[in-house]
């Protein structure tokens, strides 16, 4: 602590004392308690010594340095790779900042915001360069929704199911409110052509990430995010400056935006052609899928947890979300999808966001298979594993989303399981 | 003042006072920043925003040893980073192989990624002649185009890739 800090807390503590604000607790009865003497012995260390520091920044609990993001790259290209949000260790719908997860192509700049400048340009009226400053000056709102990379839970293609804990295999997907300017009012100073029906998107990343969107989302939803839960974006979720795209697939949320260009067409970069398309059985690609399908996924019990009593009765507590809307419905299914059960949708529901589901269940030691099943406002119904490889092949690799199924054994074991 | 006068005049005063515009335009005209090289970096289909310069596969073969084959294997089949070459028409199969020359709809998506991502550790570190030369190569191992083929900036756009046809467009009917 510096010696300001301390004499402010000093000064603080004596104007508090004279203005009366410890008077309760000094006027308090002291109770002639037999066992007063030994009372201190009963009380942990951390009521009888005075805490730790103020903190700048304040960090997680020492007792929970296990809850982190698993990071999986290329060990030749360590900036190129995922890392998971371990959603089976977090309750609600926000995720945490530090606990978003990450898609990177070749690393996170440290991007100097005076360096930075946004560049509209193309098939517009007048091309338009912002800098930061200037654009904190605009009106902003703030929107919570999810973000979910197109090959979230592509391990879901493989013949074996993988055995990682529910993040670990699914938490390519986060969810954050996030406030920056809708991308119609920077639109709409640069002027739009009639003929503008796409635009380039281009990151100030070290692969320059470049990707074409239909114009009329960023008309409609899309904005440049600036503030993530309140506080400048991370890093490595686009400082200074990302555009949101509620609903779409993570790649087309550029982080660390430089350009949008106007086109009469899309640019067929990498990213939308070799990557991020759906093969089909027929050898046929799907290609411009953006939507984030209906999806949920019990977070507890799941795979890494164990049911400890039998009988016991368990929480099953999960997550929900579509990218086309509301989810209206969560149901659950304990053995294996022969019958369901309406989940509890724990509010608000948000459009396009998180939504947690809960519902109370109890064990009695059987063999189980833990499901869950979203429906979204659209009326769209979360499919099955067979469902989904019936219409989509085996090779589709992004846009899993079909059900996920946890096996328990009758040792309260859990396991992931293809469902029936 | 009767009432209504007062009341009329208040109106009138929030009006003045506070209907002002959301906001100010605070966008700086860019048609120069626009037109430089920087903010020019993603080609098109129909070759636009391809550099002059020009290159074979020969010349490919070379620097694609010395740069790439560490990461993309010898002869580009494929090593810690994917695969580029063979597999054509094995997307049908049992065993798809996405590679460039089997499941890349353009050829000018090549020069365009390679040259604002590759090599991974030294992104925009080629000329545009080993670029060419580089997407020379890669497109002749099977048989795309021939060896001695020179590409540039007309001949790069007009190479008619395998899967040219195998996309098929969710959008806007996704439904």
């Amino acid at each position: 602590m510096t010696e300001d800090s301390t004499q402010s807390r000093r000064q603080f503590l004596q104007k508090a004392a004279l203005g009366g604000a410890f008077a309760g607790s000094v006027s308090l009865p002291i109770l002639a308690n037999p066992d007063k003497l030994e009372l201190p012995d009963n009380l942990p260390d951390w009521m009888r010594v005075p805490g730790a520091d103020f903190s700048n920044y304040g960090q997680p609990s020492s007792y929970e340095q296990q809850i982190i993001r698993w990071i999986s790259t290329n060990p030749d290209a360590p900036g190129n790779g995922v890392s998971w949000t371990p959603l089976h260790d977090l309750q609600g719908t926000i995720t945490p900042n530090g606990l978003h997860f990450e898609r990177h192509h070749n690393g996170v700049p440290q991007i100097d915001p005076t360096q930075h400048t946004l560049l509209i340009d193309g098939l517009v009226d007048r091309a338009l360069s912002f800098d930061v400053k200037s654009l904190m000056r605009y009106p902003m709102l703030s929107r919570t929704c999810f973000i979910e990379c197109g090959g979230n839970s592509n391990s879901g293609w493989r013949s074996n199911p993988i055995q990682s804990q529910a993040g670990y295999a699914h938490g390519l997907v986060s969810n954050a409110e996030w406030t920056g300017i809708p991308l119609k009012l920077l639109l709409e100073e640069a002027g739009i052509k009639s003929s503008a029906k796409w635009v380039i998107a281009e990151g100030a990343d070290a692969a320059a990430l470049n990707i074409s969107i239909p114009i009329e989302k960023l008309l409609d939803d899309a904005l440049l995010a600036m503030y993530q839960n309140g506080e400048p974006l991370r890093p490595e979720n686009g400082y200074p400056m990302r555009l949101v795209l509620p609903g779409w697939e993570g790649v087309l949320n550029v982080k660390w935006l430089r350009q949008l260009r106007l086109s009469d067409q899309p640019a067929m970069t990498r990213d939308e052609t070799s990557q991020y398309t759906d093969l089909l059985a027929d050898g046929k690609a799907r290609q411009f899928s953006f939507i984030n399908e209906a999806k949920s996924l019990i977070t507890s019990p799941s795979l890494g947890m164990m049911l400890p009593d039998n009988p016991g009765i368990y929480q099953i507590s999960g997550l929900a979300w579509s990218g086309r809307g509301t989810i209206t419905r969560v149901e659950i299914s304990t053995d294996g999808g022969d019958s369901w059960m309406d989940a509890e949708l724990q509010g608000p529901i948000l459009d396009k966001a998180f939504t947690r589901f809960n519902l109370a269940w109890k064990w009695q030691g059987e063999y189980a298979i833990l499901q869950s099943r979203a429906t979204d406002d659209s009326g769209y119904v979360q499919p099955t594993r067979k469902a989904l490889l019936a219409s989509r092949g085996k090779h589709g690799f992004f846009h899993y989303n079909a059900i996920i199924s946890w096996e328990i054994t009758e040792e309260g074991d859990i396991n992931h399981v293809y469902g029936f | 003042m009767s009432m209504v006068f007062r009341f009329s005049l208040l109106l009138l005063f929030s009006k003045t006072c506070f209907a002002v515009d959301s906001h100010q335009l605070l966008g700086k005209a860019a048609n120069h920043l626009s037109q430089q090289s920087q903010f020019n970096l993603t080609i098109t289909p129909d070759g636009k925003g391809l550099p002059p310069g020009k290159g074979s596969a020969a010349q490919g073969a070379k620097l694609f040893y010395q740069k790439c084959s560490a990461c993309h294997g010898p002869g580009a089949i494929g090593a810690s980073a994917e695969p580029l070459v063979g597999e054509v028409g094995s997307l049908n199969s049992n065993y798809p192989e996405k590679t460039v020359n089997s499941y890349w709809p353009y050829a000018t998506t090549l020069f365009d990624y390679i040259r604002r991502a590759m090599p991974i550790n030294a992104p925009f570190s080629l000329t545009p002649d080993q670029i060419y030369s580089l997407s020379a190569y890669i497109l002749s191992q099977d048989g795309i185009i021939s060896h001695d083929v020179e590409l540039n900036q007309e001949s790069l756009p007009k190479i008619i890739m395998p899967n040219r046809d195998g996309f098929i467009s969710f959008y806007p009917d996704q439904n």
